[in-house]
Formats: C-alpha cells, structure tokens, sequence
C-alpha cells in the first residue's frame, strides 16, 4: 500500500493518473494513435491530416470500428509472420454482411486478392482490394474455434493467452450490439491457402518479407472487424504472430470510371447494385453527394435490422 | 431396431426443414439426379450455434464433403456426421443462390427468380430464425470443383438418379433444406426435380 500510495482516494487517483504518457505506456506499441492525424510512417502520398484510425494489434488483439464509404483501410503484417481474421458488414444495415460463397462464386475464383471485390449477402460490394495490395486473402478456412485451438493450445476463452479467432470476432460485434447471429463465415489475411486436385487444404509455410498488406476502399458505409489469431491450419505448437497494423484514411469511392467496375460483367452489376442502394438508403447516404465528397455515416450498427 | 419415422418427397423447387434428435439418421435421396440440395444444420436447442462451414472443411482439411465429414458449428463442435454417401463428393464452398447474387451472376432480369436464401428464410420463419441466421450451407449432389489457378464454378453434377446421402446426428438439430430452384447453371440440370427425405430412429 505504502509504496503505490493508492492507499487513500487521493493517492489512488495521482496513481492512476500517473500512468498515463508514462515511459511504460510509451513502450506499448500496440495501441492506438491518439488523435489518429498523429500518425507517423503512413503509406506513399497519404497526408497524415486525412488519417482517421491508426491502431497496431498485437497477436490476440481486435478491433471493430466503422468507416465511411470512401475510406480506405491499409491492414500491414508488420513482421511478416501473422495472420487476421476480417468481417465486414454494412453499418446502415448489419443483418447484410460479407459473404466468402458469394464473394468466390460471383467472382469465379477461390484465390482473390488485389482488384477483387469483397461482396456482401445481398449482391453488393462491400469494399475493393485496391491494385496495390500484395497481402494473401483465404475465404475458405474462416476463423479458428474454441474447440480445437482449446485441443492445441490447452485453453482458448477471450481471458486466456490464446483467444480463438471466433471469440475474438465476436468481442469486436458486441461493441456494437451484434451478436453471435451476425457473425458470418470470415476471411483470413496474410496465409496463403490453396486446394490441390483432390481438394486438400494447403496452407503456405509461415514467414515472408514485413510489410505485406491489403488496402480495402469501403464501397458502403462498412463496419470492418479485425482480430489477430493464429490461422486455423497453422500446426506450430506455439501460438504464434506478429501484430497487425490497421491505418485508414478518408479517400473517395469507386467513381464512374473506376476500373474496378470494368474486370467483369460481375463486378460492373455488382456494382450497380451498390450505386442502387445508395438512391434509397435512409438517412441519404452518399449516393446524393458526387463521388469524392465524404458520406455522412448514415446509422449505427446496433441497428441490426431484423427480428433480435 | 431401428424404424422409419418420416418418408416424404420434397417438391422441386421447395422448403423443408425438420427437427432431429441425437442418433437419428436423416438420408437425402436424389430422385432423378443431378439436383442440388441446399442445406443448412443448427444445435436445435441455441439456433445461434449453426453449422460452419469453413470451420468443417478447415478441420477435416478438404473442400469436400463425403462419407466420414463431421459437418460443424462455428465453435467446432459436431452437428451431423456423413456415414453414407453415393456419389463421393459434395460441396460447401460454393453457398446458396439468391435473388441479389443471381442478378450478379446472370443479370438483372433474374432478380424475381426463385431462389434458395428464400426458401431458406420461408423454412426458417416458424423457428423465428431470418436473415441473420442465413450462412455458407451446403450443397448436397452439387459439383465445385477448385482449379490450379483458383478458377471455381459449378460444373455437371456426378450424381444420379435414386443416389442418396447419409447424415447422423450428434446431438438435437434442425436441418433445413432448400430444394435448389436454380434455373442458370447446371447445377439442378437446368430442370429442378423432387428430392425425398426419409428420417430413420
């Protein structure tokens, strides 16, 4: 008691204050920049005064938040080593969420990654992989479980050192009113993953160049939420990762000659689709505002839409 | 001794969704072949733990399902086993059609068509199950094959007339199906048949 001095009101309130901007939270890297236009060491051309969230995640961490359409969210493997788990939905309508089957199907490929587009339940594009991603996305291997990363690693609730991916996905939706119901199949960034000829799933050894990353642009208002777990085929015995750095920045949406519309008759309807539901969302989302003005956020996501 | 406690056919085109208890054995029949059975499996008691399946095919390491695949929620756990199966391959990467996804897929003329998510929502209702509790399902006797370069799309079925599929339950669940009414593709052969189902105790 006598060395914390928390054992009065006072003492305990200078303790707590004292924490603060101290040398040891300056230490902890994983953690918000707090105002986010603080951020430093941003991607080529991005001015810091546009940057709207910058949070590093740490193996086990998560994070949800939701962007407005038009923003563009850089997720980095900042050592090379690591795995996310990624679910979108739309903030103005959560019951509509990405969907992988739909997403592989309409695009006719299981292995996507710069210029496809990630699509929602309702024929929509969620968001765009802008051309200058270089990171592996796998839609087919979703997020670890409870059950078997408790049989690997001998414990897997949001308490232990070795959350599962699930878990930390569903952390990520409460804080925003969602619920097991609204947590659809997920992507995973980072580990690549392919399909032999007899259908066996291969994941690629860990360990790559730093710096690998995706940027997501948000074709609707988007509520993105990230964890970083350990992919569920990786069999090391150590639960192991490096932390995700997530950087997003105000920017514009896919224009009317945007080339992510011309890759296909698919992406163009799709397309349609989402400039469609712009006419009519309520509040006036940003269908109303030429491309290139920021939307207004139209709703909240604890609005989930349909029976609860 | 065991006994048959449901035999029906499920019209072409059409819903079907039944409760079973744990041990019961659910076999889906392909009457006059190659029709895509839409399925999807919940715990019966916390619709909320529903069938996952990325989580299924992550855990047996293979895309596709066949005599042996324990179909799982998203927690891991086992909801149906696989323990009889004619035609050797079934797929789960490739999820149901929609109104939304058809005018992706084949145009905006085909937004009016019948579609699984649809049937799925209508067989879902009584449950007071929607939208959110829509996932990646399964389609029994449906052929997605996954080529060297990720190319994937539903192909010719294997299937054949009177060929059948065998679950087991490992617990109380609700299955549901959508008697696929896809009219694009030849998934259902361009010509959507009668399946039956028939619950063994």
């Amino acid at each position: 008691m006598a060395e914390s001095g928390t054992d009065t009101v006072l003492g305990a309130r200078d303790h707590a204050r004292a924490q603060a901007g101290s040398a040891g939270a300056q230490a902890v890297t994983t953690q918000p920049t707090i105002p986010a236009t603080g951020a430093t060491d941003l991607p080529a051309g991005v001015d810091a005064a546009d940057v709207v969230w910058d949070e590093t995640l740490a193996l086990g961490g998560y994070a949800s938040r939701v962007l407005r359409r038009g923003t563009h969210l850089r997720l980095t493997d900042l050592t090379g080593d690591t795995n996310a788990n990624l679910v979108l939905h739309h903030a103005a309508r959560p019951a509509e969420r990405l969907n992988v089957a739909d997403t592989v199907k309409l695009q006719w490929n299981a292995y996507l990654g710069a210029g496809a587009l990630l699509l929602s339940d309702m024929g929509r594009v969620l968001a765009t992989i802008l051309p200058e991603s270089d990171a592996s996305l796998d839609l087919l291997c979703g997020a670890s479980t409870r059950l078997a990363v408790a049989a690997r690693h001998g414990d897997s609730g949001n308490h232990s050192p070795t959350p599962s991916g699930r878990d930390r996905l569903l952390l990520g939706l409460a804080k925003h009113g969602l619920g097991r119901r609204d947590l659809p199949p997920s992507a995973n960034l980072f580990r690549m993953v392919r399909v032999s000829p007899e259908g066996d799933l291969v994941l690629s050894p860990p360990g790559g160049p730093p710096g690998s990353h995706m940027t997501l642009r948000a074709e609707l208002d988007v509520l993105v939420t990230v964890a970083v777990t350990p992919h569920p085929l990786d069999d090391r015995p150590s639960y192991a990762g490096g932390p995700v750095r997530l950087t997003a920045w105000s920017g514009d949406p896919a224009g009317p000659d945007d080339p992510a519309r011309g890759v296909s008759p698919e992406a163009q309807r799709a397309f349609e689709n989402t400039d469609d539901v712009l006419l009519t969302l309520f509040p006036a989302s940003s269908a109303t505002s030429s491309p290139g003005q920021p939307s207004r956020c139209s709703a909240t996501a604890s609005d989930a839409g349909d029976e609860r | 001794m065991s006994e048959v406690v449901l035999d029906e056919v499920v019209p072409a085109r059409a819903p079907w969704a039944h409760r079973l208890e744990t041990g019961d054995t659910l076999r889906i029949v392909d009457l006059e072949g190659n029709q895509a059975v839409d399925f999807i499996v919940y715990d019966a008691d916390d619709t909320d733990l529903r069938y996952d399946a990325l989580v299924t095919i992550a855990a047996q390491r293979n895309i596709f399902l066949t005599t042996g695949s324990v179909l799982r929620d998203g927690e891991g756990g086992p909801l149906l086993t696989v323990v009889d199966d004619e035609v050797g391959r079934h797929d789960t990467i490739g999820g149901a059609c929609s109104c939304e996804s058809n005018t992706v897929r084949y145009g905006h003329h085909t937004k009016h068509q019948h579609a699984c998510v649809d049937n799925f929502l209508t067989a879902l209702s009584p449950y007071g199950r929607g939208k959110r509790d829509m996932v990646s399902n399964v389609n029994w006797f449906m052929n997605v094959p996954v080529e060297a370069d990720g190319s994937l799309g539903i192909v010719d079925g294997l299937s054949a007339p009177g060929k059948y599929v065998e679950l087991r339950a490992e617990r109380p669940v609700l299955a549901v199906i959508s008697n696929c009414p896809q009219i694009n593709n030849p998934c259902n052969a361009f010509d959507p048949t009668p399946i039956q189902v028939v619950v063994t105790r």
